[in-house]
């Protein structure tokens, strides 16, 4: 073999095999260093600071910390976690680095809000980084229909979603939905009418597909919640008038209590236990559900959606 | 074999010292000395931290600039000078030349940084009193900031083995600044989803990977290295550094020098 032609295939092998050996070490690396770049927003965790070492690229750096932010909050949900500690600190130094960043407050206070391990259990941080929002951002209704939701659902500030819903319909192209929910905030608050209306307008509202999957699973939720404790009073006054628990649905429908057989909203028959009680046949594919589930169940980490969602 | 490697690698870190190359260190001295005087003036508690940091980031960056600006002229300017022909026309073959070449400015960075590193050592004892023992960090993080300046400077000479200094300049700073940001980067390929993911991913692995060779921060605060890391490290920057030679040579072996 030529001298020239001997160093090329070496030096070809080695290059191929440092490729491999390198991609091997990096997996190893990153095994070893799981979270190490979220860890470095304890070391510089003031927003302020981290704008001025930006050097004017803070839209670029903002970007990354809110996809920092939504891997946080995607590996942290996906494990079950019920510590979400850096989110707060890495969704303030987003929206510090890039106060026009709206997908951040939008989703960011999804994440804070609901309770572990669903989001970050910290609705007060939620309307914090939303009224950061609407004070620099205030022609977006989205965010005055953010705050008044997490008002809503997660402090059970009737009040208060009922303010945030006013002042959003009040901005320019405000969706007419805002007006409305300002209107039965008086009439329906704390009821299921009022949780339905809510997330029907999340649903027709969002262009997101996650989102809306998430508003549909948790109006069928509602309807589960609504139809099990419809039925579960059935079942008590059947009780009261015959002394027992009823059997079967047909037993219901001879009384004259029920018309048809009640299916929930994904078409499968609800099940009628000896106790009285009503339980849906599926559970894990209801996520969200408060009523209808056998005792003791425990719903998966990671809610299930629907295809057609 | 070796001892034309050694020939020119000596050669080579001659010339960047005819070059005065090694005045950084003047500008690194009183940057230093600045530092520690002015900051125990005027602030409380973050002394040391300043320091460690500050002396740390200088290191990095003085060598980072000097194995790039360096780096780049250090096939075009052999060329230029027509002082190849005379190297290449005697028993030198052109893969030892290239990695004489890399072995010599690698030379010239490490003893810049063993000066560099005693005068942030000096600084620190001045505004400490004393050494304490998570100290011996500050030696580890000097220690992956060489292995970063091996791969960049393998980087340099793997462009400027086929492109101009200033594009050979403009590469390996920009794979500097992506390779910064590699662990981000393999994050990002990880939430995406066909193609994109496939392409991201290689091209996430084919980056070198600056973050996991950065411990400034951690080691200003005093925490500790593992072991396993200066394993893991050391043989990623020798296997990434000896993976961009191998394509410099490659290249120079098929580089038409007439």
């Amino acid at each position: 073999m030529k001298a020239s032609r001997r160093v090329t295939v070496v030096f070809s092998l080695l290059l191929v095999g440092c490729v491999a050996a390198s991609a091997l070490l990096l997996r190893r690396l990153d095994r070893m260093r799981t979270g190490a770049t979220l860890e470095e927003v304890l070391y510089i965790s003031s927003p302020k600071a981290l704008k001025k070492m930006s050097l004017g690229y803070d839209g670029l750096l903002a970007e990354i910390y809110w996809t920092r932010a939504v891997q946080y909050f995607g590996s942290k949900h996906h494990e079950g976690s019920h510590h979400f500690d850096l989110l707060a600190p890495l969704l303030e130094i987003t929206t510090t680095l890039d106060p026009h960043l709206l997908v951040a407050y939008e989703y960011g206070a999804n994440f804070l809000a609901p309770k572990p391990p669903s989001g970050g259990g910290m609705p007060e941080r939620a309307i914090e980084l939303e009224e950061y929002g609407i004070r620099n951002n205030p022609d977006e209704w989205r965010l005055y229909y953010n705050e008044g939701f997490i008002h809503y659902m997660d402090l059970k500030d009737y009040a208060g979603a009922a303010d945030a819903f006013a002042r959003g319909s009040r901005v320019p192209n405000a969706h007419p939905y805002l007006k409305v929910l300002a209107g039965s905030m008086a009439q329906h608050a704390g009821d299921l009418h009022m949780a339905r209306l809510l997330w029907n307008t999340t649903y027709q509202t969002t262009q997101d597909k996650s989102v809306r999957a998430n508003a549909a699973a948790h109006l069928r939720a509602l309807q589960v919640d609504e139809d099990v404790t419809n039925l579960e009073a059935l079942t008590g006054r059947y009780q009261q008038q015959t002394g027992r628990f009823p059997s079967s649905f047909s037993e219901l429908q001879a009384a004259g209590l029920l018309r048809g057989t009640p299916v929930d909203p994904l078409g499968h028959t609800y099940k009628l236990m000896p106790d009285g009680r009503v339980e849906v046949r599926a559970p894990d594919d209801l996520p969200f559900i408060q009523k209808g589930t056998p005792p003791g169940y425990v719903a998966p980490v990671a809610p299930k959606f629907l295809p057609a969602d | 074999m070796t001892a034309r490697i050694v020939h020119i690698a000596s050669n080579t870190f001659r010339e960047a010292v005819r070059d005065r190359v090694l005045y950084n260190l003047i500008v690194f001295a009183l940057l230093m000395s600045g530092a520690s005087i002015l900051v125990g003036q005027i602030s409380i508690g973050i002394e040391r931290l300043v320091v460690i940091n500050l002396g740390l980031t200088a290191v990095s960056l003085f060598g980072m600039v000097i194995a790039i600006f360096i780096g780049i002229g250090l096939v075009s300017k052999e060329i230029e000078k027509r002082t190849l022909y005379t190297v290449l026309s005697r028993p030198v073959r052109r893969w030892e030349f290239i990695v004489g070449k890399f072995f010599g400015l690698a030379g010239t960075l490490a003893v810049n940084t063993f000066v560099m590193a005693i005068g942030v050592f000096v600084s620190l004892l001045y505004v400490s009193h004393h050494f304490q023992k998570q100290d011996g960090w500050v030696l580890v993080a000097l220690y992956f900031i060489v292995l970063q300046f091996l791969i960049v400077t393998a980087l340099t000479l793997f462009f400027s083995s086929f492109s101009s200094p200033l594009l050979s300049a403009v590469f390996a700073f920009s794979l500097f600044v992506i390779g910064s940001f590699a662990e981000d980067l393999r994050g990002f390929a990880g939430i995406t989803h066909g193609l994109t993911r496939w392409l991201a991913t290689g091209a996430a692995y084919l980056v070198p990977n600056f973050s996991a060779l950065n411990v400034i921060s951690s080691v200003a605060h005093a925490q500790p290295v593992s072991g396993q890391l200066i394993l893991y490290n050391s043989a990623y920057a020798l296997i990434y550094a000896t993976m961009a030679i191998s394509g410099a040579v490659l290249v120079f072996e098929r580089r038409n020098l007439k």
